[in-house]
């Protein structure tokens, strides 16, 4: 009888136990602001390869012995993604720093009441207008910009070389200077002689450099989506998908095999954005043919490129924003381009002879620091891009696969793609 | 004799102690209580969440921005209407049934060869349970490499064999055949264990005196095993049915983008929820589906419920 008492106790506290731990769960306690002497540390949490090795890191923390950065990286721009909007709904857990890819950026400013003003004297005019424009929401700087991605064509000299074309990065830029039709033409006579490789890798690929020349592709300036009835975007679709039927090598990019037909020779062109560059030594490390040109259909792209966000749930929100400025500014952005190939976004960095000098001995020593600067001047057209950019462009670019794996035709494809771009509002 | 109902008469009148009464107490509540601690945490982990879900669903509900308005059922409405989740409820109809079914086939062979007598038993028994220590992610990683359209393993195989290539990710029943077939090799062997678990529970007698009636081992396995492992199967079948409904990490993984496919081949519910949750960060909708979801596995529970009755039923007519 003692023993089965003692045991409805244990049972009454183990449930009230169960209640309390979450009680106390909840209960958060605030935390003073830190002193600027105190030792802190700074998480910044960024995605793939941004170019801050452990060397740049540790000259912070020389320059403030007190603060010690530790960088996280995420694997993939999707995971940093899904990480950054599950905790920013949890209301913790964020590093201090966030990195934020270009093309999620839309979805982040929507809560611009989450992040620090980082605008400052300092960096007012460090960056193009465009480029400051993209990290500015509800008259706020949230975001610092890092890299951009502005494009040229990467391509297989040996590849060139078998189909009769120019080999030399002057001779194809010359040939290719044009518009998208001027590449699609030099694309049909590459097919037409029989390499077996096909003249450029995906519709969706392209298609992303085609989408990126308007100002106004998918959204109003006030966010309304016209997508489903802008007769560019359907113009775009048609056009390259008709292209693709004979120049692509229908292998969906960023898939596996994608990367494998890189290395296999599957496709001999790529747009090319500077980042782009890294992700092609890693996947074709044995390959030695690779060259740049120094042309982009149309004139001039932006694909890519990220922004530095402070969210206002960090405890040390002052030492982040320093930090963020500092490891934005051009001295820093030069670095970050000679470790990962991040191109700056900063135009003072254009004349810095690190950057204007720089080679790249596995594009064949090609002048990489002057390619991207004239590439960088030559875009010309900011894209809005609104809340509902990505999901929209999920639409389009699964449209795209639709018919390049013969799923559908163009044609059905398109009216699912309306359906669903319909089905986002 | 009398003294005996004597004695009992003198007691019925007598003042219950509170000592005895809190020892009838005990006996009442305390087993109640003892259970309580997984009913009182499954109302804040499992109820409460249920319930909040349903709350959120009748919202229009933003990720971050939280709750706005109150919508009532448009957000059931929208996500009926939507071809989408119809194709999703398909699919995962489709995986369910393509992984659970030969899966639990293949689990009982395993489990009867196991139940022999074999050499280095333990070993092969710890063997069947590798594929189940592989982390999920890494066995998706590996099929999807091995399942590429064009430089994958099989197809390369088949090219070998003179077999025109198989679009694993553009034709629906071929993806839901590879993402179920990443489903099977991780949980062939854990149900094959459970499924031996029971078998070795059956009475040898039953074995041997079948042996002496002339009953082959295949006469032995449908007539002694199979009817003897009903409650072993049910459960593993019940199982298997939850954990299929709600298949996740396969097909999320499957490609690179873990939207489910271009043409949707291979979206399962789970994988419509996360879209709708995290991709367009619309919590309302995406609580609407995790309760339609709700509903049809508990649709589907309630069937598995009238199967078993009849099954053990059965059992009782049988023993």
């Amino acid at each position: 009888m003692k023993l089965s008492r003692r045991t409805t106790a244990v049972a009454a506290i183990a449930g009230a136990a169960a209640f309390a731990l979450i009680a106390t769960g909840c209960s958060s306690g605030g935390t003073p602001a830190a002193d600027s002497n105190k030792p802190i540390t700074l998480t910044l949490a960024t995605f793939n390869n941004f170019g801050y090795d452990d060397a740049l890191l540790a000259e912070y923390h020389k320059l403030h012995p007190n603060i010690t950065v530790v960088q996280n990286k995420a694997a993939t721009s999707d995971a940093a993604q899904t990480n950054l909007f599950t905790k920013l709904a949890a209301g913790s857990g964020l590093g201090d720093i966030e990195a934020v890819d270009g093309d999620w950026m839309p979805k982040v400013r929507k809560y611009a009441n989450k992040f620090v003003d980082l605008a400052s004297s300092d960096n007012k005019d460090r960056y193009s207008s465009w480029k400051t424009a993209g990290g500015i929401a509800d008259g706020k700087q949230i975001g610092l910009g890092t890299d951009i991605g502005p494009e040229a064509i990467c391509y297989r000299s040996d590849l060139f070389a078998k189909a009769g074309l120019p080999t030399e990065p002057d001779a194809v830029a010359k040939l290719l200077t044009g518009d998208w039709n001027t590449y699609y033409s030099v694309g049909k006579t590459f097919a037409e002689a029989k390499t077996g490789a096909a003249w450029f890798d995906s519709a969706g690929a392209t298609f992303q450099g085609l989408a990126n020349q308007y100002k106004n592709f998918y959204e109003k300036n006030d966010g309304t989506v016209i997508a489903a009835t802008n007769p560019d975007v359907k113009a775009a679709f048609e056009s390259v998908l008709k292209a693709s039927s004979t120049e692509s090598s229908h292998l969906t990019q960023w898939s596996d095999n994608w990367t494998a037909g890189m290395a296999n020779g599957a496709y001999a062109t790529m747009l090319c954005p500077a980042w782009m560059l890294g992700v092609i030594q890693g996947d074709t490390p044995k390959l030695t043919d690779w060259k740049i040109a120094n042309v982009f259909p149309n004139g001039g792209g932006n694909w890519g490129g990220s922004y530095l966000l402070v969210p206002t749930q960090g405890k040390h929100t002052a030492e982040a924003k320093a930090l963020a400025d500092w490891i934005t500014a051009p001295a820093q952005q030069i670095k970050a381009f000679k470790v990962a190939g991040t191109f700056p976004s900063q135009v003072a960095a254009y004349t810095d002879p690190t950057l204007t000098g720089a080679k790249n001995t596995f594009f064949n020593d090609a002048e990489i620091g002057k390619i991207y600067i004239d590439r960088a001047n030559a875009v010309k057209v900011t894209p809005f891009k609104g809340a509902t950019y990505g999901s929209i462009m999920t639409a389009v670019q699964n449209g795209l696969t639709r018919v390049e794996t013969g799923t559908q035709s163009v044609d059905d494809s398109w009216n699912q793609v309306v359906t669903d771009i319909k089905a986002l509002g | 004799m009398t003294t005996s109902t004597l004695r009992a008469a003198q007691r019925t009148p007598r003042r219950i102690a509170f000592s005895q009464k809190l020892g009838r107490w005990d006996i009442r509540f305390s087993p109640y209580l003892y259970i309580s601690p997984f009913f009182l945490l499954f109302s804040v982990v499992g109820l409460f969440p249920l319930l909040y879900t349903g709350w959120v669903s009748l919202h229009a509900w933003d990720l971050i921005g939280g709750q706005g308005g109150f919508v009532g059922g448009d957000n059931f409405v929208w996500v009926l209407q939507q071809q989408k989740f119809w194709i999703a409820l398909r699919n995962t109809f489709s995986i369910f049934l393509l992984s659970s079914v030969p899966q639990i086939v293949v689990a009982i062979v395993i489990a009867a060869v196991l139940d022999t007598n074999l050499r280095g038993k333990t070993f092969w028994r710890m063997g069947v349970l590798l594929p189940y220590v592989v982390m999920p992610v890494a066995v998706s990683l590996i099929f999807s490499n091995m399942y590429g359209d064009k430089y994958g393993l099989v197809n390369t195989l088949l090219a070998h064999l003179g077999i025109p290539g198989i679009p694993w990710h553009s034709n629906p029943l071929a993806s839901q055949f590879a993402i179920a077939s990443m489903v099977n090799f991780r949980w062939t062997g854990y149900n094959a264990l459970i499924l031996l678990a029971g078998m070795q529970a059956i009475p040898r007698d039953y074995y041997e005196a079948a042996t002496i009636d002339g009953a082959g081992a295949l006469r032995r396995f449908f007539s002694i095993t199979i009817p003897q492992l009903r409650p072993t199967l049910i459960f593993v079948i019940i199982t298997a049915t939850i954990g299929g409904l709600q298949i996740f990490d396969e097909p999320r993984l499957f490609d690179q983008y873990g939207t489910g496919g271009a043409n949707s081949q291979w979206l399962t519910l789970t994988i419509y929820l996360y879209n709708l949750g995290w991709g367009q960060l619309n919590f309302g909708r995406a609580a609407a589906v995790a309760w339609l979801l709700f509903l049809v596995i508990v649709l589907i529970g309630l069937i598995n419920l009238a199967i078993t009755r009849r099954i053990a039923s059965n059992e009782g007519r049988d023993s």
